[in-house]
């Protein structure tokens, strides 16, 4: 049994190894198919194995940045990473989390706030979940009415459509956004990403679960380009968050160097799986990853109220998100196979 | 247009390398203590990676944001050949829709 152990040389702890591989893969196939770096399921997974909770944070964002390289490399193959959109967010990004976190150091001197910060968090996944499935019920009537019409919805129809309205305020300098294939005010993205940096800021998040459906529904991004592009800034966030974290002393390159073996596998199967699976496919399966993340905040919260029963509500929100991973990366990972079994057997046919 | 975006970049350049430290600030606080790596423990390459530790955090660091992302790179590309060699198409998607 003490093959399956290694001595963490910095944490100093013996961590069961294949449990992290298997993690690795888990986040790597949720990550590359959703575009976010996951740190809300890692975490958890981290303590579980028993890895010291000051080194689980730098360790889970230096192996995210492996694994959003490798996710954004395939993306960009696909086509489904906008860069002058990517770059131009990432700018909106980093000064709207700089006043995020500035804000939350400022309310912190005031009052403890990490109560109002969960509760915040609570409700803007609320408003993703309900954002999500309001579009999926809208396309649907749409399709629904067609159909009743004897006609047929447009390809790149969508069910909601905020971003037309966006899109129609023509605030100079306008740009083209080729891969998205939006033409829009400058001002829009960089809006849009300051929103989503601050409130990543004062949520102490990464922000993939928030930017993912901004790009969607504010800027107008196909749900591919949102999910490449998206990758794209966490690649470039996770190398930044693993030299603060490291320059701290609070990474373990060694339990992210064994979590990348399983990450680079899984996050090669969520981008291809990406080929497989119609947009709004994505879309639900996001949502209800969504709604999985709430329901574990809520038991949190619900934790810290009920003390009595606090072990078994923390235990019970761990256990979910641990259960949210598995389930999700093996339909994703049997929606890739078989998608990949119908396109060699076309191309045997073909021959 | 020009005009706009090096105004722009300047900006996001002067951001970044003026507030590298509070980065992340809002995440997780982290124990303040200070951690010292066991080189007792250890020998070879592990030894060193923990004096090096120990030693200059930002050496350390140097060589994590380097190993890191060279490490993805090698073990995407391996994966990538190993896709490849089934039979799927790395380089297009035909899917087009929201």
């Amino acid at each position: 049994m003490e093959f399956f152990y290694v001595l963490m040389p910095i944490a100093g702890v013996k961590i069961f190894w294949p449990g992290l591989i298997i993690l690795g893969v888990g986040v790597g196939i949720i990550g590359g198919f959703f575009g976010m770096g996951g740190a809300w399921m890692v975490t958890p997974g981290l303590n579980i194995l028993g890895f010291p909770m000051a080194f689980a944070i730098g360790t889970d964002i230096a192996h995210m940045a492996g694994k959003s390289l490798i996710s954004t490399m395939r993306h960009g193959k696909f086509g489904n990473v906008d860069y002058k959109l990517g770059f131009i967010m990432l700018v909106g990004t980093i000064i709207g989390f700089e006043v995020g976190a500035q804000m939350v150091m400022w309310l912190e001197r005031l009052g403890s706030v990490e109560k109002v910060v969960r509760y915040l968090y609570l409700i803007l996944l609320a408003l993703i979940a309900w954002m999500v499935f309001a579009d999926v019920a809208k396309k649907r009537r749409k399709e629904r009415e067609a159909l009743a019409r004897g006609g047929e919805v447009d390809k790149l129809a969508t069910g909601l459509e905020w971003h037309k309205t966006f899109h129609a305020i023509k605030i100079p300098p306008m740009m083209h956004f080729k891969t998205a294939q939006i033409y829009c005010s400058a001002w829009l993205p960089i809006t849009v990403s300051f929103l989503t940096g601050w409130l990543a800021g004062i949520l102490g998040i990464g922000g993939g679960l928030i930017r993912m459906p901004a790009l969607i529904y504010f800027i107008g991004c196909p749900t591919h380009v949102a999910v490449g592009t998206d990758l794209f800034e966490v690649m470039i966030s996770g190398l930044y968050g693993t030299a603060t974290y490291t320059y701290k002393g609070r990474t373990e390159l060694v339990a992210a160097i064994i979590m990348l073996i399983g990450a680079s596998i899984g996050a090669q199967i969520g981008t291809v799986a990406t080929k497989y699976i119609k947009g709004y496919g994505i879309r639900i399966v996001f949502g209800l990853a969504v709604i999985g993340c709430a329901i574990s905040i809520v038991l949190k919260l619900l934790a810290r109220e009920m003390p009595t029963y606090a072990a078994y509500l923390d235990g019970g929100a761990t256990v979910l998100i641990l259960g949210l991973v598995a389930g999700m990366s093996l339909y994703i990972f049997l929606r890739m196979v078989a998608g990949a079994r119908r396109e060699v057997a076309m191309k045997k046919a073909k021959q | 247009m020009w005009r706009f975006l090096r105004n722009f970049f300047s900006l996001t350049i002067m951001a970044v390398l003026l507030a590298p430290s509070i980065a992340l600030a809002a995440g997780e606080k982290a124990a303040p203590l200070v951690v010292v790596a066991d080189t007792r423990k250890f020998t070879g390459w592990e030894a060193w990676w923990t004096n090096l530790y120990n030693e200059s955090h930002c050496w350390f660091t140097v060589v994590t944001v380097i190993t890191v992302p060279v490490v993805g790179l090698i073990f995407g590309l391996i994966t990538d050949f190993i896709m490849g060699h089934i039979g799927i198409d790395l380089t297009s998607r035909e899917l087009a829709e929201h």
